[in-house]
């Protein structure tokens, strides 16, 4: 029997897998202690319980625990990293370069150093989705200081060059940031391999819980930040704040199931992303946003040409997907991503992101792909453009009579 | 399984079992994310619109003046960095006991040109009105003075201090986490620009808390992203612990008369033993929250006792969690006069919902018992 609306939404957010709810429930009944209580059991109980998720975070990365600090999720994460990076090497110079296409806790970000007298370059995409990393190289400026580019787009999946990006920077000594937020569990992270600063994790795309995320922090050679949260002096006087060891210890679950069970669940998620993508396929006029190769399983991201976004976002009211991201849902403003690929803003506008995890079924996709065959025909009808081209006329063509 | 008797409830206290159920559909099937337009996302949004409504009603606000945040830390840091942020610097003043995000967020400020005053208080821990209209006559524009004590649970009598704040246009924030679900907290009342509340410390979960913020006052956000809390505070919201957050000041709110009544007599029964073993208790001569008991025992040190008090059982602290890592007395009781001697012989019990008279009773026995222990051992004694 199908759950309706059916979720294809997990890159907004996944459920916690019960696996992680079930570890959380003891911290959240007997075992409250607060971990920085040093002199009793209840402390030293959480403290553990930290310490044992600390490293689990650090292993699906293949990182020193000593390199990982807890946050409230990514995008405090992404903040405490570009801001405390760029304010540390401040003196260095005062360029930043990142992407058109990344999340808005870079982009703001970088538009709030911007404010503080900060340069930066936004590098443009191209048509697939991924960076030019020759178009990248010429970016680069004798006081550039840090570079943001993320790891696995939020709304298109695509997969960006990091190693490269990370050598380019490491030889120029530049700190690089990656926002790697949509990308554990869909795609191997080698911290040792990579030449990567800086990476930003959250728990909730990766059936962990929200409020919970982490910020690495290299070792060797030793990237420096200025702590943005004061305080008690948390987390190595990096971010201040009682840890909310619940969530921790989730956070540590959700990434031990990642690392283990990644691979098989990857090959059957990826199954399910070409059922869909096979199934949509037979539609006129539909086109897949970003590049296939270089992109997550569980992302699909389709122009659907002559049907208008918000009807066809209610016609599909039994699946629940998004336009766009789900931190920009509220406005109707078409996809910024979308439009740095070069996307109209009709077809930014009808374009759906479907997002798939652990607990999609076939069926669901089934389900999916035969709503869709139907309302886009139903919606395609209604449509005189879609009479127009079905007539043959170019739609370029057509000089359009001013109201 | 042995379980020691909980007294530190200042540091954070257990999750009420019907705060747990509130949370539990939300750590299940109610998944969304609260900026989602589908009904998961919706329902998100539902609990936080309730939270919202529960965190305002609890600090007499208006639901739009609540901005969820990871915690009181966070909370603090939002206001003096953020509304700095947004005035000329002049002097930032804040109160010589203030919780270490509050000192240290002021702190941070020096770098950006503010003075930064620290308002004096009495022996008792009440800050003095002379000294804080003296900070206000030097121009400071920012200030933060705490509800109630994390160590001592001494009170501010804040409201009169927002007056004088407001005649001078200085904007006065109270950090009211340790006050929340002991004693009655009114930002109307009060009169002050902003407070910070805590779920963790009313029976709530960690990782959620609030500023609740007078709207005339201008903001800048810490956290850039999404634009989530009216653009203060970007990030997916927690939404399972903010709806925990809302049930939790529900209860707080429907049960603080009989809490606190309970509270209070239990503390009278602690202090009144501890006067029969010697003990000094500091700030005895201010009003205190009805839970926290902060003494020493003449001639022992706290750390020590603690330990051995752990050991008999009883989880209690030497002074608040977050600098519990540090060798360094108090400054709370630095700041009152006490001598750091005198100072290194804290121990704090902080009591809450699962304590009862029996557990005082056996505390008073354990303390007697070590006590006279460690003075046969001169050598722990300090």
């Amino acid at each position: 029997m199908l759950k309706l609306p059916i979720y294809l939404d997990y890159s907004a957010t996944t459920p916690v897998d019960p696996r992680v709810a079930e570890k959380m429930i003891p911290y959240l009944t007997e075992k409250f202690g607060n971990p920085a209580s040093r002199s009793h059991p209840f402390g030293w109980e959480a403290e553990k319980a930290v310490e044992e998720a600390r490293a689990e975070v650090a292993r699906l990365v293949n990182a020193d625990p000593r390199e990982i600090i807890w946050t409230s999720g990514a995008t405090e994460s992404d903040n405490l990293a570009i801001k405390g990076a760029a304010h540390f090497y401040s003196g260095k110079g005062k360029h930043l370069i990142t992407v058109r296409t990344e999340h808005k806790a870079v982009l703001d970000t970088f538009r709030e150093l911007e404010r503080q007298g900060f340069e930066a370059t936004y590098l443009d995409v191209m048509e697939n989705g991924l960076i030019d990393l020759a178009h990248f190289e010429r970016a680069i400026r004798p006081d550039t200081i840090l570079v943001s580019v993320m790891l696995v787009n939020n709304e298109i999946g695509v997969i960006q060059p990091v190693a490269a990006i990370g050598e380019i920077c490491r030889d120029r000594g530049i700190v690089f940031h990656v926002d790697a937020a949509q990308a554990t569990g869909k795609t191997p992270i080698d911290l040792q391999e990579l030449k990567v600063d800086l990476m930003a994790f959250s728990a909730h795309k990766t059936c962990g819980p929200k409020g919970i995320g982490a910020l690495y922090v290299r070792r060797k050679p030793r990237c420096r930040i200025e702590p943005q949260m004061h305080g008690g002096g948390h987390e190595r006087g990096l971010r201040s704040g009682t840890l909310a060891t619940h969530q921790i210890v989730g956070m540590g679950e959700a990434f031990r199931l990642a690392r283990e069970e990644m691979a098989v669940e990857n090959e059957r998620i990826r199954m399910l992303r070409d059922r869909l993508l096979r199934g949509l396929s037979d539609i006129e006029a539909v086109e897949v946003n970003g590049d296939l190769d270089a992109r997550v399983p569980h992302n699909l991201n389709v122009s659907f040409a002559y049907v208008e976004g918000e009807s066809l976002i209610m016609a599909i009211k039994d699946v629940a997907v998004s336009s766009g991201s789900a931190c920009t849902s509220a406005s109707l403003e078409p996809s910024y991503v979308l439009r740095a690929l070069g996307r109209s803003d009709e077809l930014a506008h009808s374009s759906i992101r479907f997002t798939i995890g652990r607990f999609t079924t076939q069926e669901e996709i089934d389900y999916t792909v035969d709503l869709l065959h139907r309302q886009i025909a139903k919606l395609r009808e209604l449509s005189p453009l879609w009479e127009m081209v079905k007539e043959g006329v170019d739609l370029n063509t057509v000089q359009w009579a001013a109201h | 399984m042995f379980s020691p008797v909980y007294l530190d409830h200042n540091a954070t206290a257990p999750l009420d079992a019907r705060v747990l159920e509130a949370m539990l559909p939300y750590l299940g099937s109610r998944f969304g994310n609260a900026s989602s337009r589908h009904e998961y996302g919706r329902q998100a949004r539902r609990a936080i619109d309730e939270a919202r409504a529960a965190v305002a009603a609890a600090a007499g606000a208006h639901p739009t003046e609540v901005i969820f945040t990871s915690g009181g830390s966070e909370a603090n840091n939002l206001f003096l960095k953020g509304a700095a942020a947004c005035l000329r610097p002049a002097a930032v003043a804040v109160s010589a006991v203030e919780h270490p995000s509050v000192r240290e967020s002021a702190r941070q400020l020096v770098a950006l040109g503010w003075k930064l005053r620290e308002i004096a208080v009495d022996r008792a821990g009440r800050v003095e009105a002379d000294a804080f209209d003296a900070a206000l006559a030097e121009g400071a524009s920012l200030c933060s003075v705490m509800l109630a004590n994390n160590e001592t649970g001494v009170l501010q009598d804040v409201a009169p201090l927002a007056g004088r704040a407001r005649a001078a246009r200085a904007l006065l924030h109270a950090d009211a986490v340790q006050a929340l679900g002991k004693m009655p907290v009114d930002f109307r009342a009060l009169g002050v620009s902003a407070l910070t509340l805590s779920a963790h410390k009313i029976g709530g979960p960690q990782g959620a808390g609030a500023l609740i913020l007078d709207k005339r006052v201008e903001l800048a956000p810490l956290i850039a992203g999404g634009g989530q809390e009216r653009g203060l505070r970007s990030g997916t919201e927690n939404v399972a612990a903010i709806a925990g957050f809302g049930r939790a000041c529900e209860l707080a709110i429907a049960e603080l008369d009989g809490h606190a009544r309970r509270l209070r007599r239990l503390r009278e029964r602690l202090e009144r033993g501890l006067a029969a073993l010697g003990a000094l208790v500091f700030g005895s001569g201010a009003e205190r929250l009805p839970n926290t008991v902060f003494f020493a025992l003449p001639g022992l040190d706290g750390e020590t006792l603690v330990a051995q008090l752990d050991r008999a059982g009883f989880a209690c602290a030497s002074g608040s969690a977050c600098s519990s890592a540090s060798p360094e007395p108090s400054h709370t009781l630095l700041a009152m006069g006490v001598a750091r001697e005198a100072a290194r012989g804290a121990v704090r019990v902080s009591l809450g919902r699962g304590n009862d008279e029996r557990h005082v009773e056996q505390f008073l026995v354990a303390l007697a018992d070590t006590a006279s222990r460690l003075k046969r051992m001169p050598a722990v004694a300090v």
